[in-house]
């Protein structure tokens, strides 16, 4: 545990403020003191548990049958990689998160636009804007699946009525839109606010300046607005996918994993705990670190770039 | 001037016509937690209800109230926890020099990456092989496994708007490590610790997966308690949304009145 | 119980690495070995107990009752938790299979009991119910009680038992000017179903909600009257064969035609909604389910209901057989105390609080013949508690298809990796359901899991 800790810190001597070589070691020792606990923890719940679920992974273990448990070197992982599920699921999670991602930020955009403006009103409009963020997925999946999607009672369907559209089997018909549905309802305050912020950090002389120039509303969005809102689309993207890759709730609540919204989280607690298989689930597991991996290693490298121009190695 | 004015009426009816819509399954679902269970489930929707508190006296006679504390230990005492580790840790990784930043910052920020489905069978093993399945401890413990690489990323970003000015001056006077932090730098970023300290709470409050799989009775906190209220064989919507609504009131109390925090903590503070 | 758990608390908090750290070791010591030794709470002492229970109008009844049984019993409580069929089946399976020790007294169904108590996970009721002549053991249903006993010794104790039926609304029946026989075939009810079904009213409803004990219970007995099965008798799968697949596309056709409109989340309280309502014409499902719809506070269509015999095509009979059952974990530290409420809540007593207090017709069915002998309860459930018990009297669970079979069941097969199978082909299926996929394909692959379970059992 210590080696993993500290061998990163170690690599490189900190180019510190000059008062003299004591101080500066005296320093990093201080700076190391203060960053151990954190790191120290975050290994342990983390780091630990991913090892086992390796060993794991090399076992034949079905908890149904506990007589029959053993050493099968990587006879889970041929499974996995013969099942398909795997690669489906991975199919589902790209779709699922991509889409409500996109939508969220797209919306959100719309919405920090409009909320930007003063109008009668607009702390209400904004307090009631971002409470779908607030609301407990679990309360949020329960409340759609049940009172707006229910295919005889609910007021989706009801509305389509009003307007003079047929009823939808949302759940048999649409299972993948019920889900982003609620992902992007949830999803797109989020949005929002991180974009909001933006347009709030804006230098209004600029805009001003461009409004005396006779620049129309739109141009000016386009070539002023965008550009500068570039960094908060980046971080509300980065951000959502990193929470919506995991998403679990509405999943287990809607749809049970049917109709191609079996993400990967919910293979992975299907295999657990209702397949019992922990070799497999264990496998399952592995894989979906490995890809998780090289889609962070990717992903950060884009966060890191927003954050380039602060100086993160100063 | 007329014709500017009409839009941007226009426009203000558009956006309050699009706020309430996004608004509306929150407000139907209050709505519907006070109504009858015979009016809760209709078609066509039943829109003048005999109001009642029946179902809030339901679910307080199904024991919600241990449910909602359980929730409130996990949360409160798992942001405490975070803060405590999170706020040295981004103050040595923004303030004080650390060599490979970078390396340290990845690897927490990746740690939560990982699907938390990943190494479920481990940590449900691990703890059950200590007793700690349904124990409220634990679950907090996880969720600070769970939330402490974003509270210090949060305060990293935070911190890092100190003016260095303010720590060099405190540092030429010889002021100690302690003085520095909590005379100097944490007034500074008290707006951020809150931030990072309300986003961690919500997050708490609202998880459910490790929530349902590791708890059975003494521990179990509301979002997967809500769950239990489906019933198979009746009608239950209206006493389920009468469950949802108490369970969301804390925290979206918390987020309406503390909206600047949650606008600083999502924007990170730091991007300006 | 209240020590132990105040003692496992209190082992939690010391030092966040070091307890971690020590978590680490002990699990690669051998993990999943379980079982955290002390016993505390057995002897003396206030003992509170965990029950996990399905949360269906019968169990809330019982959790509302709870209180004259910890009046009789002051040292002791009961702690309900309510959860829904599949989230139950997930929680207590994990529970008892990794020695969880979670729960004091689980509800579970006929399936798993068998396959639980050969895996040592349940305690051996035999003796303690058999040396209390009130509690009359064998006046438990003779079928019901052999779904729950293996190698003569009983793990669990029916709390209600049910078969399947077919339920109708006789006001819209006479209206489309059809009658239905007591022995009714799938065509017939399939033909009466398409007449009926109109812009505002379903034909049918039946359950296609994935999960194996959801939409498998109803068609895994359309497979076996068809002439289908899971397994021969010699655990080869058998979901290739036409009999399988003709089933099943009969099925997926019916609720195309005069169905509900989404099936994929429709199970048995969807059914009962819209049946209740009278907007379905007809529903096959648990024998319970009229007890429900004869409700007149909850069911708009309580004195206009039939009940008929499940439809078949080639077998004499075609309802399942199910009851929901208490059982102990071996896990429990509380064996004693379990007992005893296991007992009192199984009781011919417990029947007799039921209806004084609740109603004559909520009475937990099919658990007990004196049930039926109750003139109160007769009373109450005239029009389906004769036909009830004829039923489950009636049904073979050694033989509910055409062909023998090597498990004893009708509507599952009693082997571990079912449940996992089942639930796996019924979320394919719900493609089939929507349109998006073909039967073939997904009964292919189903065939592949089936046979890999199979193999297990060879």
């Amino acid at each position: 545990m210590t080696v993993l800790m500290t061998t990163p810190t170690r690599r490189r001597p900190a180019r510190a403020v000059p008062t003299g070589q004591q101080s500066r070691r005296r320093r990093v020792a201080v700076s190391r003191a203060l960053l151990w606990p954190a790191l120290a923890t975050s290994i342990v719940l983390t780091q630990i548990p991913f090892v086992l679920t390796i060993y794991y992974s090399l076992q034949r273990w079905n908890m149904l049958r506990p007589g029959d448990r053993g050493f099968t070197g990587l006879d889970n992982y041929v499974s996995v990689l013969r099942d398909g599920s795997f690669l489906s699921s991975l199919g589902a999670t790209v779709a699922v998160t991509g889409t409500s991602v996109v939508a969220s930020t797209l919306l959100g955009m719309l919405f920090a636009v409009l909320l930007d403006r003063s109008f009668v009103g607009r702390g209400v409009a904004r307090t009631l804007m971002i409470t779908p963020f607030l609301v407990m997925p679990a309360a949020a999946a329960l409340v759609w699946k049940w009172s707006i999607l229910d295919a005889a009672t609910g007021m989706a369907n009801w509305g389509l009525g009003l307007v003079g559209l047929p009823p939808v089997a949302w759940n048999t018909e649409l299972p993948m839109l019920t889900i982003i549905l609620v992902l992007t309802w949830q999803y797109t305050p989020f949005a929002m606010l991180i974009l909001l912020a933006g347009l709030q950090a804006q230098d209004r002389d600029v805009l001003e300046a461009a409004a005396v120039d006779g620049a129309g509303a739109l141009r000016t969005f386009g070539s002023i607005t965008l550009p500068h809102l570039r960094q908060y689309v980046e971080i509300a993207v980065l951000l959502a996918s990193i929470m919506l890759l995991q998403v679990f709730d509405p999943i287990a609540i809607m749809t049970r994993g049917t109709g191609g919204t079996k993400t990967l989280s919910y293979l992975l607690y299907e295999r657990a705990f209702v397949g019992l298989e922990v070799g497999e689930a264990a496998a399952y597991g592995v894989m979906t670190v490995l890809v998780t991996i090289v889609v962070a290693s990717v992903a950060l490298r884009t966060l890191f770039k927003v954050f380039s121009t602060e100086g993160i190695d100063r | 001037m007329t014709s500017s004015r009409l839009r941007a009426a226009l426009i203000t009816a558009v956006t309050w016509v699009l706020v309430l819509m996004f608004f509306f399954p929150v407000a139907w679902m209050v709505f519907t937690a006070f109504k009858p269970e015979h009016q809760a489930a209709t078609m066509p929707p039943t829109f003048a209800p005999d109001l009642t508190l029946d179902q809030f006296d339901a679910v307080f006679a199904r024991d919600m109230l241990p449910y909602l504390i359980n929730s409130l230990s996990a949360s409160l005492g798992s942001t405490l926890l975070v803060l405590v580790l999170a706020v040295p840790a981004a103050y040595a990784l923004s303030i004080r020099p650390v060599a490979n930043v970078r390396d340290a910052l990845f690897f927490f920020i990746s740690t939560r990456f990982m699907p938390v489905a990943a190494s479920i069978i481990p940590v449900y093993l691990l703890l059950q092989s200590v007793g700690g399945l349904d124990n409220i401890t634990w679950l907090t413990i996880l969720y600070v496994g769970v939330n402490l690489p974003i509270a210090v990323w949060m305060m990293r970003s935070f911190l890092a708007e100190v003016p260095r000015e303010v720590i060099e001056a405190a540092q030429l006077d010889g002021a100690r490590l302690g003085t520095e932090i909590f005379r100097v730098v944490l007034p500074i970023v008290l707006p951020g610790v809150a931030a990072a300290g309300l986003i961690c709470f919500i997050f708490a409050w609202n998880e459910f997966f490790l929530a349902n799989l590791l708890t059975a009775q003494v521990a179990r906190p509301t979002p997967p308690f809500l769950t239990s209220f489906v019933d198979g064989r009746g009608q239950f919507l209206a006493v389920l949304s009468a469950a949802a609504t108490v369970a969301i009131v804390p925290v979206v109390l918390a987020g309406w009145i503390a909206q600047k925090q949650l606008v600083r903590g999502l924007a990170m503070g730091a991007i300006k | 119980m209240m020590l132990t758990r105040t003692a496992r608390r209190q082992a939690a908090p010391a030092g966040l690495a070091a307890a971690a750290l020590a978590l680490a070791l002990t699990a690669c010591a051998g993990a999943g070995g379980g079982g955290d030794g002390g016993s505390a709470g057995q002897g003396g002492g206030p003992v509170e107990l965990t029950l996990a229970t399905v949360n269906n109008p019968q169990m809330k009844d019982m959790e509302e009752l709870k209180s004259a049984f910890e009046e009789e019993h002051p040292d002791i409580t009961v702690n309900f938790i309510q959860m829904e069929e599949n989230d139950l089946r997930d929680a207590v399976t994990k529970d008892v299979a990794t020695d969880g020790g979670q729960y004091d007294i689980v509800t579970v169904g006929s399936y798993e009991v068998p396959i639980w108590a050969q895996n040592g996970w349940l305690t051996d009721l035999t003796g303690d119910l058999g040396s209390d002549a009130d509690y009359d053991v064998d006046d438990l249903f003779e079928p019901v009680k052999d779904a729950l006993t293996v190698d003569d010794s009983l793990y669990a104790v029916p709390f209600y038992g049910e078969s399947s039926m077919l339920m109708y609304n006789k006001e819209l029946l006479d209206a489309a000017g059809v009658t239905m026989p007591e022995h009714p075939t799938w065509q017939e009810v399939a033909d009466i179903a398409r007449e009926v079904d109109s812009d505002d009213v379903d034909g049918i409803c039946l359950r296609g909600k994935p999960g194996w004990g959801e939409v498998f219970a109803p068609l895994t007995t359309v497979v076996n009257t068809f002439g289908g099965s899971w397994y021969d008798a010699e655990w080869n799968a058998q979901v290739d064969q036409p009999e399988f697949a003709e089933a099943v596309q009969f099925y997926v056709d019916l609720v195309e035609d005069a169905g509900e409109a989404d099936p994929v989340s429709t199970g048995f309280t969807e059914c009962l909604n819209n049946v209740s309502q009278g907007r379905s014409a007809m529903w096959v499902d648990a024998t319970v389910a009229a007890g429900l719809l004869e409700d007149p506070e909850s069911s708009q269509v309580a004195g206009k209901m039939g009940y008929a015999h499940a439809p078949v095509v080639e077998t004499e009979e075609s309802g399942w057989l199910w009851s929901w059952n208490l059982a102990i974990p071996e896990t429990t530290q509380n064996r004693d105390a379990a007992v005893e409420f296991v007992k009192w809540a199984t009781s011919k007593e417990y029947h007799q609080l039921v209806g004084t207090e609740l109603g004559w017709s909520r009475v937990p069915p099919g658990a007990r013949n004196s049930t039926y002998e109750i003139p109160e309860y007769e009373e109450a459930a005239a029009s389906f508690a004769p036909i009830t018990r004829d039923i489950m009297l009636a049904v073979n669970p050694e033989q509910p298809g055409v062909a023998p079979q090597s498990w004893t069941g009708i509507q599952y097969v009693t082997i571990p990796e079912f449940q996992d199978l089942g639930n796996q082909v019924s979320q394919d299926l719900a493609d089939v359901f929507a349109g998006r996929s073909e039967l073939a394909p997904v009964l292919e692959r189903a065939q592949d899991l089936a046979q890999e379970a199979g193999d297990a059992q060879k």
